[in-house]
């Protein structure tokens, strides 16, 4: 498909499938048949045909594969949807094309069809590599599993691969976590990208239910916190660099796709539950699998067209996850006013609590969290919501 | 008019605690003197606001007129003044009383005597009241009418034997209550060419026609056109429609006169002029007296009441304005907080009457409120000789000005079965009770205690059903002021004085409250970026602390697949958390947290 492309477009795909629900997941995703799996994947394909034709003048500059876990359908599933997008779309040349998977669910020979199909960047759900803590998540793997996965990922020659961990486990320790990271760093070759999360118990998951009665062992708040700050001089003694709140990589690795959302670029999601942003417009597709196999294209929901106002709170509430900020040079061009002019009273207070601050680069100016910021960001974002225009 | 013959009339309400089925009899009794189909009848007609229904209490004294063919083939007048069934409305209840010949006692068949059903027997009796006792849920498993029967003859002293026994809830016997109230209860007396004396009941304020004063002529007549003067405030008026009230709406009529209950209409515009117990006359041609036992109704129980929203002062005031339209015992007067800006400072009759003021304010007008907690008036007596009385704390003078203070002293009689007398004598020991004496009938207890008021108006009664499974019943009588020990206990958070949470309290008890108070503020205040420390202090003295750690996390979760608007979501809820929050210093206050202390539960 040749065309003049003027706009960049991400694409979203959803997977809604997994071997086993993990204790702690709130996403859209649960186990299924196999006639359920082809049901939606063929509803998925038609979904991604026939939106084709709104995305003419479109550049995808990336795809992401998510879940629920990709890899529990069949890797020819992914293959076709592949050459699908590459005859319905504009893929740029150099576009990032990730697909998350879970060790433990593929063969050697399924990552050599991944590659052929075009993928060129995995994500790996490691979670833990303790044993322990991986069953307390209910993760259907172990740490030797997740070895040899490693190795096929890495013979079937992914160059760009990101593994999952987390802190603030149930019974983990600061130390117990150190050796995750030590071990994880001490791969051949080790990860390009490490996305490191605290533990965040959400409602109507078990693990919410164990917290509600007091059953889950979390470690204290110090430990916690210990394990946080361990994540971040761990990794940049290891030559990882901070460039998202939870999200570590090496120069250059850092993952289109993830900076997108924070950038406000256009994305478009396809598959159930799957949120698009498109040219200041917000929509996501409803939840229910049924109604979407039998109608995947008529499943919009929650329309919102941002107002100015919405824009504005979007772009510091999204930006300031980047370590690195908002640009006030990029904010005057979007809105024609300054930073300052929109947010002086907030931008004050924050910098006089020092949780904001400024800093330059190349003579740009930028509005980022301090470290300390960081780690209290809702605190601050909250204060973004209502922009005085 | 129709009914003029005084010996066809029946003046009477009906007595009974909470719950043994005063309202369903006054419904059965409406219902079967056929001026209502049952059908439009909504469950039950006397009690016609919303909140009463809900929580099945009388609030305002009303009076319904029907009609009875008896048995000997006579049409008679029946009026039924109904009564408000808490002690915070002692004084409405007795002028009720006062303006009925009679009164029926309903009893339940299976609780028996309850300290309620003997403080009201005992003010219907006070009024030279004939009374006749009906025994009612004879068709519960659990009812024993003999035993009830017997306790009532035994406690109170009044025949019982043939007392009708019924189901209000079935319509069971009704017939035999109101063959009852047409031989036992005595006709009206007075003279209707005497000159005009009546005593106002109730009043109620409709918006149009103005006050509508609810009275019982005792002498003389009232018609449209008449000046009438009421005797205690001095307003005068003419009057513009007099009738009476029955079927749900107003009936006007040409007169009314000695013996009749009815109502008048005058163009007044507030209920103060109109104040329960006065005397109404004839300005042209007065009654000699006034009819005693009027008195001005005080109120006994203080709080700060202030808007969430600080925008809506001014719906706070209208709405209050209106309120007290009706309730000539609501006061209120502006007043300033630092922590919560401009409110008013609203006295009660007690703390039902408070939650009650309180709740209308929130449905009816849709205002979110904050209050603070509840106090009594104290008296504070100067070195120099002055003497204040007390609603806000924040306004106690310096202890070195304070030569003593006194408290209001209640007697209080509870009921309660015998194996719970020693948790209840223990409440009311931690209470600073003193105890009076105890009287015994069959397996219960009366027991009699003098209490301060300050130590039942927070919480007393919830725990003294929860100590006593919920048979414990309580009433009780202001009784004067008396010397005390007490002191001012301060809040401070983040080490500034919060001036909406001080209250007054006993000097013994400033220790064990102020400890309960951080603990639950503690809970309340969210973590800021710095740690703050909540503590209690009697006189500058620190005497509890807590302490909120500083805030070290708050961080989204991971954001899926760009679903933005659930974490908008979430961050705007932050953000209305902060809104609802009151700023004391540079600390977020929640309002909740200056309700939370007002129950703190004694036992935890």
């Amino acid at each position: 498909m040749k065309k003049e492309c003027v706009k960049e477009l991400m694409i979203y795909i959803h997977i809604p499938f997994c071997v086993r629900k993990c204790l702690y997941c709130d996403f859209l995703s649960a186990p299924a048949d196999d006639a359920a799996k082809k049901a939606y994947m063929e509803a998925l394909c038609r979904e991604i045909h026939e939106k084709s034709r709104d995305y003419r003048d479109y550049e995808v500059s990336s795809i992401f594969f998510g879940g629920g876990t990709p890899t529990a359908v069949d890797p020819e599933w992914i293959r076709q949807i592949m050459q699908l997008l590459r005859e319905d779309y504009h893929i740029a040349e150099d576009a990032e094309i990730t697909m998350e998977m879970n060790p433990g669910t593929v063969s050697q020979k399924d990552m050599t069809v991944y590659a052929a199909a075009g993928i060129n960047r995995l994500s790996m759900g490691l979670q833990s590599a303790c044993n322990e803590e991986l069953k307390s998540l209910g993760r259907i793997h172990t740490y030797e599993k997740f070895l040899e996965t490693y190795t096929y990922v890495r013979e079937a020659g992914f160059a760009n691969v990101n593994v999952d961990l987390m802190s603030g486990l149930p019974g983990q320790t600061p130390q117990k976590y150190r050796e995750s990271l030590e071990k994880v760093l001490g791969l051949i070759p080790p990860p390009e990208h490490i996305s490191a999360y605290s533990l965040i118990v959400e409602e109507g998951t078990p693990f919410y239910k164990a917290y509600e009665e007091d059953r889950l062992m979390l470690p204290t708040e110090e430990e916690e916190r210990e394990m946080y700050y361990l994540t971040k001089q761990v990794l940049e003694q290891h030559g990882y660099d901070r460039y998202e709140i939870s999200n570590y990589a090496k120069p250059g690795k850092e993952c289109k796709h993830n900076t997108g959302y924070w950038y406000r670029r256009n994305y478009v999601g396809f598959g159930i539950g799957a949120a698009s942003l498109v040219d200041n417009v917000r929509f996501t597709n409803g939840r229910d699998l049924e109604t979407y196999i039998n109608n995947p294209c008529e499943m919009m929901e929650d329309k919102e067209i941002l107002s100015t106002e919405d824009r504005m709170s979007e772009t510091m509430f999204l930006g300031l996850r980047m370590v690195s900020g908002v640009s006030e040079k990029a904010w005057m061009e979007e809105y024609g006013r300054s930073l300052q002019d929109v947010f002086g009273d907030v931008l004050q207070k924050h910098m006089e609590n020092g949780l904001l601050e400024q800093w330059s680069e190349n003579g740009e100016g930028f509005i980022r969290l301090t470290d300390k910021g960081l780690d209290v960001s809702n605190y601050v974002m909250a204060d973004f919501l209502e922009p005085k225009i | 008019m129709a009914y003029t013959d005084q010996s066809k009339i029946r003046n009477f309400c009906i007595v009974a605690h909470i719950d043994h089925g005063k309202s369903t009899l006054a419904d059965r009794i409406i219902e079967k003197t056929g001026l209502l189909t049952s059908r439009e009848m909504q469950a039950q007609v006397l009690d016609n606001m919303e909140l009463e229904r809900e929580r099945g209490i009388t609030i305002k004294a009303q009076s319904v007129r029907t009609v009875y063919k008896a048995k000997d083939g006579e049409e008679y007048i029946f009026n039924l003044i109904d009564t408000p069934g808490h002690v915070d409305f002692n004084y409405e209840v007795s002028r009720s009383l006062a303006a009925c010949d009679g009164a029926i006692l309903v009893v339940d068949a299976a609780q028996g005597i309850e300290a309620q059903t003997l403080a009201n027997v005992y003010l219907a009796l006070d009024h030279d009241l004939d009374v006749f006792p009906v025994i009612n849920k004879i068709d519960l498993p659990s009812a024993e009418p003999q035993r009830v029967i017997d306790e009532i003859e035994d406690v109170i002293g009044i025949e019982a034997q043939d007392a009708p026994l019924i189901s209000a809830k079935n319509g069971l016997n009704i017939e035999d209550v109101l063959e009852a109230i047409v031989e036992k209860i005595p006709a009206p007396k007075g003279d209707p060419n005497k000159p005009l004396q009546a005593l106002i009941f109730d009043s109620v304020y409709d918006s149009y026609k103005g006050v509508i004063i609810f009275r019982r002529i005792m002498e003389g007549t009232v018609k449209k056109g008449t000046t009438i003067r009421m005797m205690a405030t001095g307003a005068k008026e003419e009057v513009v429609e007099v009738g009476y009230f029955g079927a749900g709406q107003f009936h006007p009529c040409e007169e009314l006169s000695a013996g009749m209950v009815g109502y008048i209409t005058a163009s007044i515009k507030n209920v103060k002029d109109t104040a329960v117990g006065d005397t109404v006359t004839d300005d042209k041609n007065p009654c000699a007296e006034p009819l005693p036992g009027y008195k001005k109704v005080n109120s006994m129980v203080y709080c700060g009441m202030y808007p969430a929203d600080g925008a809506k002062y001014p719906d706070l005031r209208d709405a209050l304005e209106k309120l007290q339209l009706n309730d000539a015992s609501l006061n209120y007067e502006p007043e300033t907080s630092i922590a919560l800006g401009f409110g008013f400072r609203c006295g009660f009759l007690g703390l039902l009457h408070l939650e009650i003021i309180q709740e209308r304010l929130e449905r009816e007008y849709n205002l979110d409120l904050v209050t603070t907690a509840p106090g009594v008036i104290y008296k504070v007596f100067k070195t120099n000789g002055e003497m204040i009385e007390l609603t806000n704390p924040s306004n106690l003078p310096d202890p070195s000005e304070i030569e003593h203070m006194e408290e209001p002293i209640v007697s209080a009689e509870i009921m309660v079965t015998q194996e719970f007398i020693g948790s209840i004598m223990e409440l009311c020991q931690e209470r600073r009770g003193r105890y009076l004496g105890m009287d015994y009938m069959e397996n219960r207890a009366l027991i009699k205690y003098e209490l301060p008021l300050n130590e039942i108006i927070y919480d007393f009664f919830d725990a003294l059903k929860s100590r006593s499974k919920g048979y414990a019943s309580f009433d009780y009588d202001i009784k004067g002021y008396e010397e005390s020990k007490l002191v001012k206990l301060d809040i401070l958070i983040n080490r500034e004085e919060v001036d909406a949470l001080s209250f007054i309290v006993h000097a013994d008890s400033a220790y064990e409250r102020g400890r309960r108070m951080c603990e639950r503020l503690k809970d309340e205040i969210p973590r800021h970026l710095f740690e703050i420390p909540i503590q209690a202090a009697v006189g500058g003295k620190i005497i509890a602390r807590e302490t909120v750690k500083a805030m070290r996390k708050d961080v989204l979760a991971k954001c899926y697949g760009g679903d933005i608007t659930r974490k908008k979501k979430l961050l705007e809820k932050q953000k209305e958390g902060k809104k609802r929050m009151r700023q004391v210093g540079n600390v977020e206050i929640p309002q909740k947290a200056f309700m939370s202390v007002l129950k703190l539960d004694e036992r935890n």
